[in-house]
């Protein structure tokens, strides 16, 4: 079925808004906003080099159908990794698939669950962060949003255990959309590390997820946040992670892109007190016909904040990526520390990068630093491995891993660094024997 | 062990070998001088099978094999070694796995079973201490902030552990303290064997105060314009180059 663009919003209105009693205001705000945003096409600047065809072409506005996802569970299980972990399949949660651990000063309740002092906090921060303007897939989440998770960390309290959040998509018999919602909110001083993880069922799947996370850091609050994707190369995706930092406070984000026809990932950092930090890595590995794009935007709105920004992407056969990362430093904001780097590698002549790191800086006594690079595989440390006996091919994976190693090596959490050296190393190649000495022990050295 | 008959070889559509001939028997260590630009380093890079040095004529045998239809890996396995007059940095690949993975490449090659990670470990780390270097080397990226005495005695490393039967030595000496040159030297001097032979390509005769070679030969031109024993380096570092040139002009 064939639909024309103007269609779609009318369709996605009709479909998804309005269902809900809750959030009246945050829908009705959503659905205002998604209806002014025009759809996107080659002239819409966000959406220059990412094409919403796919989304002319079938009509991803339905409802999905079937929330079996217990196939799935070896795709995201992560080894000796302590977590609270709870599974939503196509946005719809999994109780039976998920395990809950009480820990003082933790409240994950889902939204439907909350009691009414948490529904008071939810309804204080849902929507604060994640603007309509941004993104209109956004805009539709706000739009249609009545459940999702809320995570409340307690004033002064450290997480012993990461909180583990799987959304799987899965076969449907028509195009569909999914849609889920995170909140996060940590009090101050409060301590926490989030892992988000968006896997699929091996099944062909023309499945759109929509997920929006927003987290409030408070003041001297620490949250370290992971963001793990490997869907289907049928699936769609339109995310978003909307932060707010507080004085002081820390946010450590960790991305690995992977998988999927279509992915776009939005991501806001709000510097909005003094001193925070953020450190964001993030790698992409597009292969075959895949498309990612990220757009990253840190807002510099106080002093003495700090942000480090390093994202490598590695493109193979005809997929394509898009890196678009702004820095904006505001006119209070002096004394800020940031960095954005974005390094590309090309594996292919019909590979794909479109790059642009951009600087805005309104304050007078900042040190930035912004850089992007483009670049094949170097002949010559090929040839320096060929030189010592390893086959050209051994030496092509090796070099590849090697680009995003350093990234890999800076994750904290080791369960989750010992998981994602297989799964990376499977990118380059599926024969073991190519990749066995990339994945030595970690305690080998 | 290696027979260079009438090598000619061009790079970028330059000729720079233009009929080169050298024999070189087991245990033999036969140095190559020569002023900037002769092609000494070409020669260790067209040994080598690098991409881009194109051979338009002549042939090279090595342990009884043509090897100029081989690839860069084959001929390693072979037990061919070019010790790099500027090794290759390569951050994100630890030099540990690169050695592992070079060692298993060459041990299959031979029909010997991969080391395990443990006994490759230990034996890294003996080799480590041979050319003293910190085993925290092993750990970080091939080459990777070393310094240029760092990255040479690295090369010497990898030659003790993939056991060639023939090194190349590509003006190793540059850009070495004299210390770093001991230690090079008695690295190398510690791998003479009568099955293993050395070309020891270098500007300077200093070198083969520690490396004592059994023929000298001086390559200018992209040929060999004279051969000699041990004593015509010491002629050369009297006399320059000058005089051979201009003879056999």
């Amino acid at each position: 079925m064939t639909q024309a663009v103007s269609d779609f919003h009318q369709q996605a209105l009709s479909q998804w808004v309005g269902k809900s009693d809750k959030f009246q205001r945050l829908n009705a705000d959503g659905s205002k906003a998604f209806e002014a945003l025009p759809f996107p096409t080659r002239k819409t600047e966000a959406w220059k080099y990412t094409s919403l065809y796919a989304l002319t072409q079938q009509d991803y506005n339905q409802a999905v159908a079937t929330f079996d996802g217990a196939e799935v569970a070896a795709n995201y299980q992560v080894d000796s990794l302590d977590v609270q972990q709870w599974v939503f399949v196509n946005g719809q949660f999994q109780a039976n698939l998920s395990t809950q651990k009480n820990e003082s000063g933790l409240h994950m309740v889902r939204f439907s669950d909350a009691s009414a002092e948490q529904l008071a906090l939810i309804e204080k921060h849902l929507g604060q962060v994640a603007e309509n303007e941004r993104n209109l897939f956004t805009a539709l989440n706000n739009a249609q949003v009545q459940d999702g998770v809320f995570i409340y960390v307690e004033k002064n309290t450290q997480l012993t255990q990461p909180i583990h959040i799987v959304n799987v998509t899965t076969q449907q018999g028509q195009a569909a959309s999914a849609f889920n919602r995170c909140l996060v909110v940590l009090d101050q001083l409060a301590q926490a590390t989030v892992i988000e993880q968006f896997v699929s069922s091996d099944a062909e799947q023309d499945v759109l997820l929509n997920q929006v996370t927003e987290a409030v850091v408070g003041n001297g609050a620490q949250l370290q946040h992971y963001r793990l994707h490997k869907e289907h190369e049928s699936s769609l995706h339109f995310g978003g992670v909307y932060v707010d930092l507080g004085r002081d406070s820390q946010f450590n984000s960790y991305q690995v892109l992977l998988g999927g026809k279509v992915k776009r990932l939005d991501v806001l950092v709000n510097h909005n007190e003094g001193g925070s930090h953020c450190e964001m890595k993030g790698v992409y590995l597009p292969k075959n016909d895949q498309h990612v794009d990220i757009h990253s935007y840190i807002e510099h709105k106080a002093a003495h904040c700090t942000t480090d920004e390093i994202y490598r992407g590695i493109m193979a056969d005809q997929s394509k990526a898009v890196f678009n990362g702004r820095i904006h430093i505001h006119p209070d904001a002096q004394k800020t520390l940031a960095e954005l780097s974005n390094k590309n590698l090309l594996l292919s002549d019909k590979a794909q990068i479109n790059t642009k790191p951009e600087l805005e800086i309104y304050a007078d006594d900042v040190r930035c630093a912004h850089g992007a690079t483009v670049a094949q595989l170097d002949e010559t440390a090929k040839f320096y491995l060929q030189s010592r006996g390893i086959s050209a091919q051994e030496a092509d994976i090796m070099l590849s891993f090697g680009f995003i190693n350093e990234l890999l090596d800076s994750i904290p959490l080791e369960p989750l660094r010992v998981a994602l050296r297989p799964l990376l190393a499977q990118q380059f190649s599926s024969d073991r024997a190519l990749t066995q000495h990339i994945l030595h022990d970690e305690a080998g050295a | 062990m290696l027979s260079i008959k009438n090598l000619h070889a061009k790079v970028e559509e330059k000729d720079i070998l233009k009929g080169l001939n050298i024999e070189i028997k087991p245990g033999e260590i036969h140095a190559i001088m020569g002023p900037n630009g002769a092609g000494k380093s070409t020669l260790g890079n067209v040994l080598s099978g690098r991409e881009g040095y194109e051979v338009t004529d002549g042939e090279v045998i090595f342990d009884g094999k043509n090897i100029l239809d081989m690839d860069t890996e084959e001929r390693a396995r072979e037990g061919l070694f070019l010790a790099f007059q500027y090794p290759v940095e390569i951050p994100g690949v630890s030099n540990l796995e690169f050695l592992k993975a070079s060692v298993d490449a060459v041990r299959a090659h031979r029909g010997q079973d991969p080391l395990d990670s443990v006994s490759f470990l230990k034996l890294a780390r003996e080799k480590c201490k041979a050319v003293n270097l910190d085993q925290n080397f092993l750990k970080r990226g091939v080459n990777e902030g070393f310094s240029g005495g760092e990255k040479k005695r690295n090369e010497i490393m990898q030659m003790m552990l993939l056991e060639p039967k023939l090194c190349i030595l590509d003006e190793t000496d540059s850009g070495l303290d004299i210390d770093a040159l001991q230690v090079v030297a008695e690295g190398v001097n510690s791998q003479r064997d009568p099955n293993r032979s050395f070309i020891v390509v270098t500007h300077y005769q200093r070198l083969l105060d520690y490396i004592v070679p059994d023929y000298v030969h001086v390559l200018a031109g992209g040929k060999i314009v004279k051969s000699g024993g041990k004593e015509l380096a010491l002629e050369l570092e009297e006399k320059g180059y000058g005089w051979i040139e201009n003879g056999a002009a």
